[in-house]
């Protein structure tokens, strides 16, 4: 019963640490470029705006540009419940593998794809065509690097994977650490970050995520940005659960629970950190040598592969 | 440091060689290009270096030192210059396209992986487990003499092939006798001289660094006679 209630609340935690978590990668990008930013809230604030105000539609919408939105946020919700953020053993993260996992992202993308080019506007397709011609190449790089630690775990299962970490002595190995900076590539390009994209402007002939979601407004511009930002989070608390679960609770006790929280809150925030960092140093890619950079991820994570069977498999 | 976790580190190492060999393919600017050369050299350096304590080979010690400064510092600054002095430091010119030339080198490492796996598991050796991926590096040196158009990146990639035998050396029989070693590093530097003469030569003959130059100078001349 009680795992319940911490699943409930892990997922509630996800959703509403959600719009901090993107407020604090902006502060923290606004000092490392000696401004003062907006404070973490912010997001929180547009959020609030934008729901308190009316849905302007376009003429030609049809229906699937008016469920869209509800159909992003609530398989991005879902996928975000999966991954254990406190408690190993969830109801929900039983039941669902990591295959799932892409599967419901997945599912949020084709939606987001197709309200894109719904209306009809250049940019909207321009977006969804970028978007599906990117994923085409990030998915497979994302499947590869979590297979590599379902390979030594011998499940897709994300419970049984963190248990396996968990329960395996520590020890150096070549191919999880493969495995992390493809992981680390592919969650920067799939939340939209630069080398990628910009999540903070509107640059016509470079944006991705922005170019979709250009028709949207009110409570539908609401919802698409929110599940951007559980997006986000759900990948940050993947990491944390993949490549450095020590914390995380394996019984329901109060006390466990206390430990867990603060850990992967300090862990968040360590990632959330690193990408600011990273989105201050680096420039954005030229859009055709985005498909390099996915593929370089894809290259690195099969190198894990092949690590596992060349070095560990007889060790 | 106990034997686990010397042999951690060499597979580490090993994992970290492959990569190198994997960005030297995938680089598109000739200092890029240097610059993991370089790195290559350096994490030879280091295996050296762990292996020779991990077997008590104080001999190892001795090759390491001189794997990093031959191949980590003298080497890089001796092709850096030739670039700087040649003017050829944009662009790599490959003749496939990087995705293709990265898929046949995930199929060549997966082949070498194939080939060397029944030695492996007859090998008592600590640093058995490198010896396919230092297989897997040779073979990717060749595919980038292959796949390259300009001859510096060539040469780099034959080094890239020395430094590679080198590892395997290390990873098969825990190192070459001395001797041996310091006549092969000795060669290696006069071919690195020779080759840098050859640049300056091939480049006033050519008026170009291109091999495709080269055959299409002998056909000029077989046309005017």
């Amino acid at each position: 019963m009680s795992s319940v209630i911490i699943q409930v609340a892990q997922a509630l935690l996800l959703l509403f640490l959600a719009p901090l978590a993107s407020g604090f990668v902006s502060t923290c990008k606004a000092r490392l470029q000696n401004r003062r930013g907006a404070g973490v809230m912010q997001p929180w604030r547009n959020l609030r705006k934008l729901f308190a105000k009316d849905v302007v539609l376009a003429g030609h919408a049809s229906w699937i540009f008016r469920t869209a939105p509800y159909v992003v946020f609530t398989a991005t919700v879902m996928a975000a419940s999966v991954v254990p953020a406190l408690l190993v053993d969830t109801p929900l993260s039983l039941t669902a593998d990591v295959i799932a996992l892409v599967a419901l992202l997945a599912l949020a993308r084709f939606f987001l794809a197709l309200a894109g080019m719904d209306i009809g506007t250049a940019f909207g397709g321009m977006g969804s065509s970028r978007e599906m011609t990117f994923a085409a190449l990030a998915e497979p790089a994302m499947l590869m690097s979590i297979f590599v630690l379902s390979l030594s775990a011998h499940s897709t299962n994300l419970t049984t994977m963190i248990n396996h970490t968990l329960n395996t002595p520590f020890a150096l190995h070549p191919s999880l650490a493969f495995a992390f900076v493809s992981m680390l590539m592919i969650a920067v390009a799939e939340n939209g970050r630069i080398p990628i994209d910009n999540p903070d402007t509107h640059l016509e002939l470079t944006m991705i995520h922005e170019a979709m979601i250009l028709e949207y407004s009110g409570r539908h511009l609401a919802l698409m940005e929110w599940a951007a930002m559980v997006k986000l989070m759900l990948f940050a608390t993947l990491i944390t659960d993949l490549f450095m679960p020590w914390g995380i609770s394996v019984q329901a006790d109060a006390a466990g629970i206390a430990l867990a929280l603060l850990l992967w809150l300090l862990k968040l925030a360590g990632l959330l950190l690193a990408l600011a960092v990273i989105e201050t140093g680096l420039a954005k890619l030229r859009l055709f040598e985005v498909p390099e950079y996915l593929s370089g991820a894809f290259v690195i994570a099969f190198l894990g592969l092949l690590s596992y069977y060349m070095l560990e498999v007889g060790a | 440091m106990s034997a686990a976790l010397i042999q951690q580190l060499v597979d580490g190492l090993a994992a970290l060689m492959l990569l190198t060999s994997f960005a030297l393919l995938a680089q598109h600017r000739m200092l890029s290009v240097l610059n993991w050369f370089a790195t290559q050299g350096l994490l030879l350096a280091v295996t050296a270096a762990v292996v020779a304590y991990g077997t008590d080979n104080s001999e190892l010690y001795i090759s390491a030192v001189m794997t990093f400064l031959l191949k980590g510092l003298l080497l890089p600054w001796l092709l850096w210059r030739v670039i700087r002095q040649l003017h050829v430091h944009r662009e790599v010119e490959p003749l496939m396209n990087t995705s293709l030339t990265m898929l046949v080198a995930l199929g060549v490492t997966v082949f070498s992986f194939h080939i060397i796996e029944p030695i492996e598991r007859i090998s008592q050796l600590m640093t058995r487990d490198s010896m396919a991926i230092a297989t897997a590096c040779v073979l990717l040196g060749m595919l980038m003499m292959i796949t390259r158009r300009k001859a510096i990146t060539q040469v780099v990639g034959f080094l890239a092939v020395e430094n590679s035998l080198f590892f395997a050396a290390i990873g098969s029989t825990n190192g070459m006798p001395l001797v041996v070693e310091i006549g092969i590093a000795f060669d290696v530097l006069v071919a690195a001289l020779i080759f840098g003469l050859f640049f300056f030569q091939i480049r006033d003959t050519f008026d170009s660094l291109e091999v495709d130059a080269m055959n299409a100078h002998l056909i000029h001349r077989d046309d005017d006679e």
